[in-house]
């Protein structure tokens, strides 16, 4: 038998038939259900009748337009929400979750959080499973050997009702991590660095699997950063072969496998490594002792550089896509060619979201703000990525750093990632940001995102402007 | 049941730019609008109005003939990773939602690309340089005629032939309805993986302790 990629084995063992050109009908394992981009796909299962073949196999959260803030001393947000838009989104995917029978992790609740923070958390992301959901961050649950991709609405209607999609398989790339990293580049550095260099397509058409020591180093909250910034390279899967590290952090979750199961699952998911000498159609080998922080400049992912490198002129590019870029997103960042970002004042950090708003990545901005207190005139947040982080790092005393420093500290959500809650910027408001993705008006209509890792944001927001972690110290 | 998709004629939208991400297709606020109709009206909104909500002059969205209540151009041309970013199919159904049908761009995100197949819009990829070509001649307002059946695009005297799988061209050309198609041809085969599946992966099938 031919040595099969991490990939090829997910893709193997989810077969249910192969169609003509190429493509197959893949079992689909699990799906996380959000309340944006489900309302739809619940729709079209009440016009056709269908129910949900397996509902237990979903797990339901509303996350992206929730508020963080509640007006209530305990917190609670249910029935405080103002935007009705919102609060309407909400009570559908409540009302939906009840008449389909799917489990939910209530706003309230101990379970509440990002889709991809929660579902790691509660065990419900498990190596060796197919996970989709109707956001293109599930590349993230990759970091656990699973196979996880993002789908729209209409393919989540098909998984409620077939357990099955139809897909055509991805080519295969390899990106090994080599070399020593300075303690303060993180995954996010990583990630941004080799999105940089490949390009916001660089990856498309691949699915993407880490490997090197570098990787075998990382915590799971680590692994997820890298595979869930794979989608900015335009890749739909990122992948990381389960280890040991893998299983610790499953074993004993609530949805994790138990007992028999547990012995038998942690000797099934042992063979999912990629074998010796599998072939892989593009193969990256990059040297993390190389990587600088980076800071995102412009208005694509990979318009992203070392915090202390000067901006690229557009005059000294040829006439092309690449030069009419960068014109654009210097205007609408309102930079100027050869400038540094080292300097660049902001009026808002925000640390968070599904790409950084795990336990580890509050540590890392905790560490900064420690003992410091955030610029006059900024207005940093930080919003854990679940409740559950937000318990723990209430346990660990982060909350009151955070708050000493001059931080708000927020209940879980997507906050200001992605604009469509409270939490957002105004035209020409500059925010450092640990969030993923630096599009136009991302935060807000106007709003300019600079992407860095957790522990940028937090030097950011003490410093007033974008500064290099590494002078000011952890 | 989508439109069906077999022939199609009329102007092109020209996007001559990379890159072209979600956000700008379908800002982010909009999404808490549950509805799939009438998103027209949100397609490349931040592009199109300006912060008072007036149409920004001289974007292409807001000239003629390519204006969307002039009901002439189902065709847009966009440069490299058309659609990258977000999964949210509002960005095809809001595009839907302008009149048009075609897209044709050197490369798409590859969600959004299976968001269009499954509303009715099809996405073609073509090389850079016939691409540029096709820029030139959407803004010169030449019109364009798309055969499916034939995988054929012509525009003036030039006809360009594209890739598509036959079962998603028969999808388009029938405006099948997936879920349906599957649960009819494959029901069998998902039980008969799951029966597998359950006897090698016991605990994806166990009940919560």
């Amino acid at each position: 038998m031919t040595a099969q990629t991490l990939y090829q084995k997910l893709w193997a063992a989810h077969v249910v038939a192969d169609l003509p050109g190429g493509e197959a009908l893949l079992y689909i394992d699990r799906h996380i259900v959000h309340e944006v981009s489900s309302p739809q796909a619940f729709v079209s299962m009440r016009e056709s009748g269908r129910k949900l073949r397996r509902p237990e196999t979903h797990l339901g959260v509303a996350d992206h337009a929730v508020p963080t803030r509640s007006p209530r001393a305990d917190g609670v947000r249910h029935g405080t929400i103002e935007d009705a838009q919102a609060a309407a989104q909400i009570a559908e995917l409540e009302a939906n979750v009840r008449d389909f029978a799917v489990p939910y992790a209530e706003l309230d609740g101990p379970e509440q959080g990002i889709v991809h923070v929660i579902g790691p958390e509660s065990g419900f992301t498990l190596p060796g499973t197919t996970i989709v959901c109707g956001d293109s961050h599930t590349t993230t649950h990759g970091a656990f050997g699973a196979l996880a991709f993002g789908i729209g609405a209409s393919e989540q209607g098909t998984v409620m009702a077939a357990q099955a999609l139809r897909q055509k398989p991805a080519k295969t790339m390899r990106i090994a991590l080599e070399g020593q990293r300075h303690p303060l580049v993180f995954a996010k550095d990583i990630a941004l660095a080799i999105i940089a260099r490949i390009g916001a397509d660089g990856a498309a058409g691949h699915a993407v699997e880490f490997t090197g020591e570098v990787v075998r180093a990382m915590s799971m909250a680590e692994r997820m950063t890298l595979c869930n910034m794979m989608i900015e390279a335009g890749s739909r899967v990122g992948l990381v072969a389960p280890d040991a590290v893998t299983f610790a952090y499953l074993e004993g979750r609530r949805l994790a496998p138990k007992g028999e199961n547990w012995t038998k699952a942690v000797a099934y998911w042992q063979t999912l490594a990629s074998d010796e000498g599998a072939a892989y159609d593009r193969e990256l080998v990059i040297d993390v002792a190389e990587i600088a922080p980076q800071v995102s400049w412009g208005t694509t992912p990979d318009q992203t550089l070392p915090v202390d490198a000067p901006l690229p002129d557009p005059a000294a590019l040829p006439d092309g896509p690449a030069k009419r870029q960068a014109e654009k997103a210097l205007a609408y960042m309102g930079l100027a060619a050869g400038q540094t970002m080292a300097s660049v004042p902001i009026t808002h950090a925000f640390i968070g979201s599904c790409t950084n708003g795990r336990i580890e990545d509050l540590r890392a901005a905790a560490g900064v703000a420690y003992g410091r207190k955030v610029a006059a005139g900024v207005k940093a947040i930080v919003v854990p990525g679940s409740a559950a982080t937000r318990a723990a790092a209430e346990a660990e005393g982060l909350d009151k750093i955070f708050r000493e420093a001059g931080f708000e500290w927020r209940l879980a959500g997507c906050s200001m990632c992605v604009a469509m809650n409270d939490d957002r910027l105004a035209v020409g408001e500059r925010c450092a940001s640990t969030s993923n993705r630096n599009f136009e008006g991302r935060q807000g209509p106007g709003g300019r995102t600079h992407l860095m890792s957790p522990a940028m944001a937090a030097a950011a927001a003490i410093c007033g402007h974008i500064a290099d972690v590494r002078s000011l110290g952890a | 049941m989508t439109q069906p998709l077999t022939t199609l004629s009329g102007h092109a939208i020209a996007m001559p730019e990379e890159n072209i991400d979600t956000d700008i297709i379908f800002p982010a606020r909009f999404l808490l609008i549950t509805a799939k109709a009438g998103l027209g009206r949100y397609a490349f909104h931040d592009r199109r109005f300006d912060a008072s909500g007036a149409p920004v002059e001289g974007y292409v969205l807001n000239r003629a003939p390519f204006r969307p209540e002039d009901e002439a151009a189902p065709f847009i041309v966009a440069g490299a990773n058309f659609g990258s970013g977000s999964s949210r199919e509002q960005a095809v159904w809001a595009i839907a939602g302008l009149g048009v049908r075609c897209i044709i761009a050197t490369g798409f995100g590859e969600i959004f690309h299976a968001n269009c197949q499954r509303n009715g819009i099809l996405p073609i990829t073509l090389p850079a340089d016939v691409v540029a070509g096709l820029m030139e001649a959407a803004e010169g307002q030449q019109r364009f005629a798309l055969d499916l059946d034939a995988q054929s695009l012509t525009v003036g005297n030039q006809t360009f032939t594209f890739d598509i799988a036959e079962e998603r061209k028969l999808s388009l050309m029938n405006g099948w309805d997936e879920t349906g198609l599957l649960l009819h041809q494959y029901a069998d085969a998902i039980t008969a993986f799951e029966t597998r599946q359950q006897a090698m992966c016991p605990w994806l099938y166990a009940k919560e302790d």
